[in-house]
């Protein structure tokens, strides 16, 4: 019980966001509105997934210097995280993007992008799946894992950027931060990225543990 | 360093030599990029010279990534465990994997032209510049064979190779893919050649990185 001081941590950065997102000042933006507070939710979500990606390809590299098996269990459950973090992020992107680009998904290069991303990291779940072997399917999926994170990294963050896009921050487009954001929105936006990252590695913990369980009972 | 070259000279030569003993293979690729092309042909009514450019490049392209993952899916795939084994001994696992790659890079040279050339002859050739088309082929077989290589690797070690080789392949090869129709698109418009650069760039990177990936990570994977 030692350790449950970030969970609180999480519990409390978290019951801040969703209050101080939905209730606290914004910018006034023409067509943006309201809708703004989406920032507080949606742009929090891709920077956990990133930072949970980032998370499981390191345990994979780890797997593959030092080859326990217990590194794969993280390394796969940081990846489910991260899935479920970029369906949600789909998900608030595309009730955002329904009312201010009027098509809940508009023909975006970054929305393509996440979508090719997504189909990577579930092809991945597909490869774990045809492996008998533990010791193989650990390899060999850790071996994909960080080829596919190679692959994502480029298509996710500078590919968009070179063509033109309705995201801010992408074809010559300023970033978010040039003017529409102001202190307010920043102080929910970075409170958001940690607490979202603290619940992800919650979520993973438990799951880990699960499977530790399972493991230890088909011993 | 002479040493390593001339291993890699061996590996290399043994792959031509293997695919020419078992040249039902190479003819069945050769086969299956012609017959592709054809089907295509007729499923458009046989309408030569009316399809607008785009649709022109974009079926050219999907033909010739069907192709490539057609015949690079085999390349760990058409020699026995056993035989890789006695490989391995021989030679690092860096100068296997590399010399795979360019057999395979030869390889999708080959039917990538091919291809081009069945393909303007049935259906009428709008491109406009014609070098960088293939320019853009080239790049594109470079780029195919190197990612595909690895993804073959590790498709090959699972429970039905086929089908998750096309599972793994698709959204891998796509930002590469998306990258050469834009070149070819250029090219087909017969745009200043200058227009083009940057993508050629961005396509060389991908392939230093995977390329760089590739003998990084297979060490691990024939291991197995």
């Amino acid at each position: 019980m030692k350790n449950i001081w970030w969970k609180v941590l999480a519990v409390v950065i978290m019951t801040y966001v969703i209050f101080w997102g939905l209730l606290g000042p914004v910018p006034r933006q023409p067509i943006l509105n309201e809708s703004i507070r989406n920032v507080s939710f949606h742009v929090p979500l891709w920077f956990a997934m990133i930072i949970l990606l980032v998370t499981s390809v390191i345990y994979s590299v780890r797997y593959l210097r030092k080859g326990r098996m217990d590194d794969d269990l993280i390394a796969v459950e940081f990846a489910n995280t991260a899935i479920l973090f970029g369906v949600l992020g789909c998900l608030t992107g595309a009730i955002w993007a329904n009312f201010t680009w009027g098509d809940p998904w508009p023909n975006d290069p970054k929305l393509n992008s996440v979508a090719v991303g997504m189909l990577m990291y579930m092809a991945y779940l597909i490869l774990r799946g045809s492996f008998d072997d533990e010791q193989r399917r650990a390899r060999i999926s850790a071996v994909y894992n960080i080829f596919v994170f190679a692959v994502f990294i480029p298509l996710i963050f500078i590919l968009p950027r070179m063509t033109d896009s309705l995201h801010p921050g992408n074809g010559g487009n300023p970033a978010f931060g040039k003017y529409d954001m102001d202190n307010n929105l920043r102080m929910v936006l970075y409170p958001g990225v940690i607490g979202l990252t603290l619940i992800g590695v919650w979520i993973t913990q438990l799951r880990v543990r699960l499977r530790r369980v399972k493991v230890a009972m088909d011993e | 360093m002479t040493e390593s070259v001339r291993q890699m000279g061996a590996l290399m030569r043994k792959e031509f030599l293997l695919e020419w003993r078992q040249r039902y293979a190479l003819n069945g690729m050769l086969l299956y990029i012609v017959s592709a092309v054809f089907v295509c042909y007729l499923s458009f009514s046989a309408r030569r010279g009316q399809l607008t450019p785009i649709v022109w490049n974009a079926l050219f392209w999907i033909i010739l990534l069907f192709t490539a993952i057609n015949a690079i899916a085999k390349s760990f795939v058409q020699e026995r465990a056993g035989r890789q084994l006695y490989y391995y001994t021989l030679a690092s696992p860096q100068q296997i994997v590399l010399s795979k790659i360019l057999y395979n890079t030869v390889l999708m040279l080959a039917l990538a032209f091919l291809g081009f050339g069945v393909y303007a002859f049935v259906l009428g050739n709008p491109v406009k510049d014609v070098p960088l088309y293939l320019v853009a082929l080239v790049l594109g077989a470079i780029g195919f064979s190197v990612s595909l290589t690895l993804v073959s690797g590790i498709a090959s070690k699972a429970e039905n190779p086929s089908t998750l080789m096309a599972v793994l392949s698709f959204p891998t090869i796509l930002p590469l893919l998306l990258e050469l129709l834009k070149i070819s698109k250029n090219a087909l418009d017969g745009l200043d050649r200058s227009v083009s650069w940057k993508e050629v760039g961005t396509v060389l990177a991908i392939d230093v990185i995977v390329l760089v990936l590739s003998l990084l990570l297979f060490p691990f994977l024939w291991r197995s």
